[in-house]
């Protein structure tokens, strides 16, 4: 691991912590130390999901040489596993023990809220640089003062591809979506877009998280739909076009946004070509800034990054960039919650900022698998090509957050699948 | 002194030890030994099942489950059981882990040994699949978010009281249990663990017994529940899946079935080495799998029983000098 | 729903159970020689699965992964049952949790050799196709799977009814005393039980692999399922495990298909009420 992060190596024997004092950490207001503790799964069945985070995190570090505006930066790591209340055990060690200014991670909806009531009642900044249920910025948001998201919502990007198939020509969408929160919320802005804009979902199949065998359910699928909307996680994103081609099915595939993150794209065969999805981030986004990302962090890690390693090194970025405005000094979470919050980061995922309830107002990529060479690699590979960029698009979509507010939370039934056949 | 007060004594001894010493030591060895103590109240519940009636469970978490569910919704939902009424909710976990287990027990006991274990494990997941499915009562892979600890006079939310209620809760099971365990109820479970068969034909009604500690475990369960979700604020289907069951059952095994007292062991080290190790270091799960696979190998009946076999060594180590020794292995 | 529609639901449940008959056999032959649930069986599965992908990665070549993988997973077995499970003697319990802490060893050890990235093992060419008959597209892959699974299903067949090492091995199952006492090494016959029915998870995973993927977590994901089979058609019974897998494999699909409210339920509610019903299995003999 890069050597400018510090674990803790001694190991106290259980007797001598039992019997040590309270530990007193160096005091917070005048130290030239920023210390941020990373909580992300190492272990356990998302381990990968959290090397990406932590290798994104880590590369701005490497960068940046651990400095941020003068101030050497301490980055902690801490294992979640995976599980909720592990994590709350962990930022309580962060917070308490090592003296954290700030907390960045949480993958799971678990985990993000269970941090975020942690936050609130230890006045520490906490970071969401992945977590992406929708309340924790919208309804919840007064809840946790302390919480600031850098990453999106799970709805956000699947408005504009909700507007966007319905100015394709797609009439009748047949959904299939995980069965989980995240599958709703994503599915749910999907659905209301492309049905306001003149589209009908006329199903929704909710395959349980975590199934391989999606043959139960792919002879279900309407067949007057014109295209499928899929939102796979994990093991699934690869499964199910697979599953999907060779059951003859030759309509277009419209995903959400992780069914073609770079996580799983490269591990998927050429049956993908041709599918569409909709992020914020995109592997392939054909800037200079995101050209440089690419490489380094394909030189470094050996694949390239997904959305999890760009979003943690953004966030990375930002809490640098509102160093870069207070002198490297630390002027308390509230203040740093203010400054970040008016901040404008050209990342490579494009410009970024945060909207009044701290959550980003980014660019959204309408992508295409294609398999092309692109950067200067020597071999065609599949990439997610951009083919359209709706600038600047908020949680809220062209909703207005009032109106927006007024609505429940997306779920399995919100919005009603009036359509349905 | 007989050796069981002596043992009696130890445990005490060095449970007050911990009540005293531990609230002085760092925030997150309050934290880590305050889950030890909510969990092993599952984790001795599950060794009445296994230690004492020689029923393996792998779906003890299914109770857990239930009291820890119950607290969040009551909680979230109807601003319940944050005041006084604490102890109210405390009841009624008990109440609804019992009638889990009053329900699932009618269809676990028909089987036994391995066919018990595959009955428990089903019946374990569908409560899983319940917890994830039914997204309107249980926020369903969201889960549920407890934001305040309950304040009855003294406000839990300050870690070192919270403690000091869960280990009064911790003791309080430790003493009933133990009260079951050397009762004519409790006699007869080892009985049943021993030979059913006997028993049986000796006239008790053995199902009934079985039936009665497998309720009672899940009571112990849905306490263990309650504690549980107000240590992390967060209840979610983790908190059921099949994994959190076999925990709970190697926790029994590493710390020695049959024990009571190992249970809390067993809790200690994994819990420890899985929270505390892994801020260490990060190959925490060699650690852990190594403890496990050696304990089963060498130790049978657990850490407690290194005394025993320390003894037994020596003993051995007296014969073989040779010398004359009269001091039997204690019973 | 027409004909069509009942007719490919019944395909695909076919074909998975096919799969789930690969991993099911292993774990019921296990059960019915040695008396003990092998919880590492998923890890076995999923280890198949990997040290394929490491084949094919250095060699290019998915014909020789299967068997390599299996081979080699079924030493893993051979060494686990020699040196850790022999020594622990007739003691169901403790087996089962060595299983089980190997279990999250594999586990962790997999991560570390192989990432956790999520990987397909990607078979030749022509089984990624799809041939149509009557009108219903039937993956090509499917069908080799039902057609391994009928070809080690038949040949363990013939050799436990028609060969004399089958009589050993049916004489363990039936009472291991009785066999000791006529003479048969129970123990060998034990350890060859034992990889074999790695052996047979092994290859499960490798020709999973391209069907369900090689990640972390499948491992725990297949086991419940593996058990699911076994309970159903009975510990010991090659036929019953058949006969089992077939059964999930056909209920889960329709299930699924039908009643997908209560996916989550489709597979440990029927596995708890056999049991309460059955405790030994459908077909099983205790």
């Amino acid at each position: 691991m890069a050597s400018n992060l510090v674990k803790r190596l001694c190991l106290p024997p259980l007797a001598a912590g039992l019997l040590s004092a309270v530990y007193v950490g160096p005091a917070a207001a005048q130290q030239q130390e920023l210390h941020i503790g990373l909580i992300a799964p190492v272990t356990g069945i998302f381990a990968q999901v959290g090397a990406d985070m932590l290798n994104g995190f880590k590369m701005y570090l490497e960068q940046t040489n651990s400095t941020f505006a003068g101030t050497k930066v301490v980055a902690i790591i801490e294992d979640s596993q995976g599980k909720p209340d592990l994590a709350v055990t962990k930022a309580k060690k962060l917070i308490l023990e090592d003296h954290v200014e700030i907390i960045v991670g949480g993958v799971l909806a678990t985990e993000g809220y269970a941090l975020a009531p942690v936050s609130t009642a230890e006045k520490t900044v906490y970071i969401s640089s992945v977590t992406a249920a929708d309340d924790l910025t919208q309804r919840q948001l007064n809840n946790f003062p302390y919480f600031v998201r850098t990453s999106w919502t799970s709805s956000q990007p699947n408005h504009p591809l909700g507007q966007w198939a319905c100015e394709q020509g797609f009439k009748k969408v047949a959904a299939i979506a995980a069965d989980y929160a995240f599958g709703y919320e994503s599915l749910g802005g999907f659905q209301k877009a492309f049905e306001d804009c003149g589209g009908k979902i006329i199903q929704k199949i909710w395959p349980p998280i975590g199934t391989k065998d999606f043959g139960p359910y792919i002879p279900t699928i309407k067949a007057d739909a014109d295209a499928v909307y899929s939102l796979m996680v994990g093991p699934m994103t690869l499964q199910f076009p697979k599953q999907l081609r060779q059951s003859g099915y030759t309509k277009p595939i419209i995903g959400g946004s992780v069914s073609y993150d770079e996580a799983s794209l490269p591990f998927m065969g050429d049956e993908v070509i041709g599918d569409v999805s909709a992020e914020q981030y995109s592997a392939a986004i054909q800037t200079p800034a995101n050209e440089t990302f690419v490489k380094n962090y394909r030189a470094k890690y050996g694949k390239v990054p997904s959305y999890f390693s760009e979003s943690n090194y953004t966030t990375a970025m930002m809490i640098d960039d509102v160093m870069k405005e207070t002198g490297g000094k630390w002027l308390g979470s509230e203040a740093f919650i203010a400054k970040l919050v008016a901040l404008k980061v050209d990342a490579p995922r494009g410009p970024v900022s945060l909207d009044d309830m701290r959550n980003p107002l980014q660019n959204i990529y309408i992508k295409k698998v294609e398999k092309t060479k692109l950067f200067g690699y020597d071999k065609p590979e599949l990439w997610d090509v951009v083919v359209k960029t709706y600038p600047a698009v908020s949680q809220f979509w062209t909703y207005g957050k009032d109106a927006f507010l007024k609505q429940p939370v997306y779920s399995r039934d919100f919005p009603p699948c009036k359509y349905c056949e | 002194m007989a050796p069981e007060r002596i043992k009696i004594l130890v445990v005490v001894a060095v449970l007050a030890a911990v009540a005293l010493i531990i609230p002085h030591t760092t925030s997150v060895v309050i934290l880590i030994v305050t889950r030890v103590l909510a969990f092993s109240i599952l984790v001795m519940s599950l060794d009445l099942l296994l230690g004492f009636t020689g029923l393996a469970s792998l779906g003890q978490a299914a109770y857990l489950g239930v009291g820890a569910y119950l607290t969040a919704i009551l909680a979230t939902r109807y601003q319940m059981g944050l005041g006084y009424d604490f102890w109210l909710v405390i009841v009624l976990g008990m109440i609804g882990g019992a009638l889990l287990a009053a329900v699932f027990g009618l269809l676990a006991l028909r089987a036994t040994s391995v066919y018990f274990l595959m009955i428990t494990l089903a019946l374990g997941q569908c409560v899983w699949g319940l917890a994830y499915r039914w997204n309107s009562l249980t926020g369903g892979d969201n889960g549920i978010n407890l934001q305040h600890r309950p304040k009855f006079g003294i406000d839990l939310a300050d870690p070192v009281l919270f403690f000091y209620v869960v280990f009064g809760f911790f003791a309080v099971s430790l003493l009933i249990m133990y009260t079951l365990i050397r009762s004519p109820f409790g006699r007869s479970l080892t009985g049943i663990r021993e030979r059913e068969l006997r028993m049986k034909i000796l006239g008790y009604n053995t199902w009934l017994h079985k039936y009665l500690v497998f309720i009672i475990a899940g009571a112990f369960g849905g306490l263990s529940g309650v504690l549980w979700a107000h240590t992390a604020g967060i209840v979610s289907p983790d908190n059921v899946v099949l994994t959190t069951s076999v925990d709970a059952l190697l926790m029994a095994v590493l710390g020695g079935s049959g024990t009571l007292i190992g249970g809390v062991i067993g809790a200690g080290v994994v819990l420890f080495i899985r929270e505390y190790l892994s801020t260490l270091v990060h190959w925490w799960q060699y650690v852990l799998g190594g403890v496990y696979v050696l304990v089963i190998l060498y130790l049978p009946g657990g850490l407690m029983s290194i005394p025993e076999r320390l003894r037994q060594w020596r003993a051995a180590q007296g014969e073989a000098s040779g010398s004359p020794n009269f001091v039997t292995a204690g019973r | 729903m027409d004909a069509r529609f009942w007719l490919i639901q019944a395909f695909n449940g076919i074909s998975y159970g096919a799969l789930l008959f690969l991993v099911g056999s292993g774990l019921s032959l296990i059960f019915g020689v040695m008396r003990i649930v092998n919880l590492s069986h998923g890890s076995y599965f999923l280890l198949g699965g990997y040290v394929a992908l490491s084949v094919i990665w250095t060699t290019g070549s998915w014909l020789l992964a299967i068997p390599v993988a299996a081979v080699a997973v079924s030493i893993l077995g051979l060494l686990m049952e020699r040196i850790f499970l022999r020594p622990l003697g007739f003691d169901p319990l403790r087996q089962v949790l060595l299983t089980v802490g190997f279990a999250f060893l594999f586990q962790q050890a997999a991560l570390d050799i192989w990432t956790g990235n999520p990987f397909d093992i990607d078979p030749p060419e022509a089984l990624t196709q799809s041939i149509v008959v009557g009108g219903l597209h039937l993956p090509l892959y499917r069908v080799f799977m039902i057609g391994v699974a009928l070809a080690i299903g038949l040949s363990l067949w013939l050799v436990i009814e028609k060969t004399r090492l089958g009589a050993t091995i049916r004489a363990t199952v039936d009472d291991a005393q009785m066999a000791r006492g006529v003479g048969i090494d129970t123990s060998f016959i034990s350890m060859l039980i034992f990889a074999l029915g790695a052996f047979l998870a092994a290859l499960g995973g490798v020709i999973g692999g391209a069907f369900l993927g090689v990640y972390p977590g499948l491992d725990f994901e297949m086991l419940p399922i593996a058990f699911a089979v076994v309970i159903i058609g009975g510990m010991g019974s090659l036929g019953g495990a058949a006969i089992g897998a077939l059964l999930v494999g056909l209920a889960d699909n329709f299930g699924k298909a039908l009643f997908p409210e209560i996916s989550y339920f489709t597979l440990y509610a029927p596995m708890a009420l056999i049991l309460a019903v059955r405790p030994t299995g459908l077909f099983g003999r205790e």
